[in-house]
């Protein structure tokens, strides 16, 4: 077989004497919707800092499209095509909408020192190139209308699609959604389900981690379950509802 | 800022050229001249130290020991070995460049307000070292004989033409800044100001942005200070003390953090207030801890914010309303 498009073997990390994850193995196949699910502090958050680069692994390999990313900065992860958005929102305050995403495009544009001192030609062209894909984005997430609003003015559904909005502008190979659903209300809930679907329908691998149950079971390809830094299952959705042990480690065993 | 047209912005630009080449024909006596020469100095190093810390968020308390590593190295260089002017400046500038590099490289890996600490201590080595090395520095007393600027056996000596100079470099350095902030640079800089983490998952190096600034920074204190020197003639250490840095701090944040027109405003506001002030001149650190708090407390933007709030004010009785109506209007 093939080896899976993202995957991770045997990743442990500790925070002094405690295991925050414990030979953790995942494979995501390329143009899926991945999901982690877990109860608090199962290290869902955890591994996605250690995809990203933010927290350094004790043990074990990452690998995307082939390629070793192991102990990676984060902007080296983020240069192969992984980029993420936050649990707690990350974005930045003091900038526009806009400019929150053109931030995003960072790595899109490769004019250099002698571009951006004089205003080249090129410097214009990637400039302008830029905008329309920072302006794309934010009309893919319905925030058109807020391109000029300052981010921290935002309200909290807007800020969180504004967070999706700013990582698509990087062009990823790979999304890495940090419980985009915390804080939604109902409606504001649905609307993102399907923002992330049509994410991936276009092509975008998506890891995702989240807690409402009725999201990830309706949207998500494949499921794995994390249990006190442990995987206990993995498979569809169908599949990890039924499995005896994840149903024990939501609902306590009896 | 950000609202700007680049039409808005451009017309910004001719002005403050078109100010700048017509403001010594309209001062009446040369001493305002000799102020704004040296408000000048203050306005290229506060571009720089808005750079780093009003874009980048890094705090500088040591940024004068710049400014006097390059006095001090073209003018030593000058006076005593007889270099020729620009291979004196451009000494200095490659010292300044060399020693911010290792200042910027050890201390920016680390997060958190370490930058400012070591440039407290970085200062205050300086500042002893310019008093102690006294073969060298001339110690306490000073430095003198400097020659005045000058290329190829010219010599700049009138003050108009020192001025020309000193505002035509700090009009190219403001034009490099504008051109940086304006740029996937200036975004990943304010990035790195609110969150380092989101700015380095989108791919910005932060380490390497970090210590950029802070060189160009440097640097820019560095141009400042070379000029300054071979205007004065003479440099002593107390020119580029602690208060120096806390004075050049105060510039940034009174005209406005992240603010390039804010720095110009800044700079030369606080270069002419002593002047102005002159009676109290012992008293002027508690006049900049004063401002500081004020400024703080009721203008957060500094100068840039107060000027942009005055125009808005202005436009609004120009259209006939009052700030109250327009403020529900909208």
């Amino acid at each position: 077989m093939a080896p899976a498009f993202l995957h991770g073997e045997g990743i442990t990390l500790h925070f002094g004497g405690v295991t925050a994850l414990h030979d953790v193995s995942f494979a995501v196949e390329r143009g899926n919707l991945f999901t982690i699910i877990g109860p608090n502090g199962a290290g869902k958050t955890s591994l996605f800092n250690v995809i990203t680069g933010l927290y350094r692994m004790d043990t074990g390999d990452i690998h995307l499209e082939g390629r070793r990313i192991s102990h990676f900065p984060p902007h080296a992860v983020a240069r192969v095509g992984i980029v993420r958005t936050f649990q707690n929102l990350e974005l930045f305050a003091n900038m526009t909408a806009l400019e929150n995403v053109l931030t995003g495009g960072h790595l899109l544009t490769r004019y250099g020192a002698l571009d951006w001192c004089f205003r080249s030609g090129r410097f214009r062209r990637e400039e302008a190139a830029l905008r329309a894909k920072a302006e794309a984005a934010l009309a893919f997430v319905g925030l058109s209308a807020q391109q000029d609003v300052p981010a921290g003015a935002l309200p909290f559904g807007s800020a969180r699609l504004l967070e999706i909005a700013r990582a698509l502008c990087a062009e990823p190979k790979v999304l890495l959604l940090d419980e985009p659903a915390a804080g939604l209300n109902l409606r504001e809930t649905a609307v993102l389900g399907d923002i992330i679907r049509r994410i991936v329908e276009r092509g975008i691998t998506a890891v995702m981690v989240d807690h409402d149950m009725d999201l990830v079971m309706r949207i998500s390809d494949r499921v794995l379950v994390l249990n006190y830094g442990e995987v206990i299952a993995t498979g569809t959705p169908a599949e990890v509802q039924r499995n005896p042990a994840v149903i024990a480690a939501y609902l306590g065993e009896e | 800022m950000a609202g700007w047209t680049s039409r808005g912005h451009r017309l910004g630009i001719a002005a403050f050229a078109a100010g700048l080449a017509v403001l010594p024909a309209l001062l009446p006596n040369e001493y305002y001249l000799t102020v704004l020469i040296v408000a000048g100095f203050h306005t290229i190093l506060t571009l720089g130290l808005n750079l780093l810390m009003g874009y980048a968020g890094q705090i500088s308390l040591g940024h004068a020991a710049f400014y006097g590593i390059a006095a001090y190295t073209t003018g030593i260089l000058t006076a005593r070995f007889h270099w020729p002017v620009p291979a004196g400046i451009a000494a200095g500038l490659a010292l300044v460049l060399l020693v911010s590099a290792g200042i910027a490289v050890p201390t920016l890996r680390l997060k958190g307000h370490y930058l400012a600490m070591g440039t407290l201590g970085f200062g205050i080595i300086v500042y002893i070292v310019l008093n102690e090395a006294t073969d060298l520095t001339g110690g306490p007393s000073g430095l003198t004989g400097i020659p005045k600027l000058g290329l190829a056996g010219v010599t700049i000596a009138s003050d108009l033409h020192v001025y020309y100079v000193v505002w035509g470099a700090a009009f190219l350095l403001f034009l490099l800044a504008q051109n940086l902030v304006r740029s996937r640079l200036g975004r990943a800089l304010r990035a790195i100001h609110t969150s380092e983490t989101a700015a380095a998952v989108l791919g910005v190096d932060t380490e390497r942005y970090k210590i950029g600034v802070f060189i160009l920074s440097a640097v820019y204190a560095g141009v400042a200070g070379a000029l300054y020197a071979h205007y004065v003639t003479f440099v002593s250490p107390g020119s580029f003390g602690f208060h120096a840095s806390v004075q050049f701090v105060t510039m940034v944040v009174l005209g406005g953090m992240g603010s390039l027109w804010g720095a110009v405003a800044g700079a030369v506001f606080l270069t002419a207030l002593p002047e102005v002030l002159r009676a109290i001149e012992d008293y002027d650190i508690l006049l900049y801890g004063g401002l500081l708090i004020l400024c703080m407390m009721f203008l957060p933007g500094g100068l840039a914010e107060g000027a942009e709030r005055l125009a808005r004010g202005v436009r609004v009785l120009a259209a006939g309303g009052t700030p109250a109506a327009s403020g529900r209007t909208r």
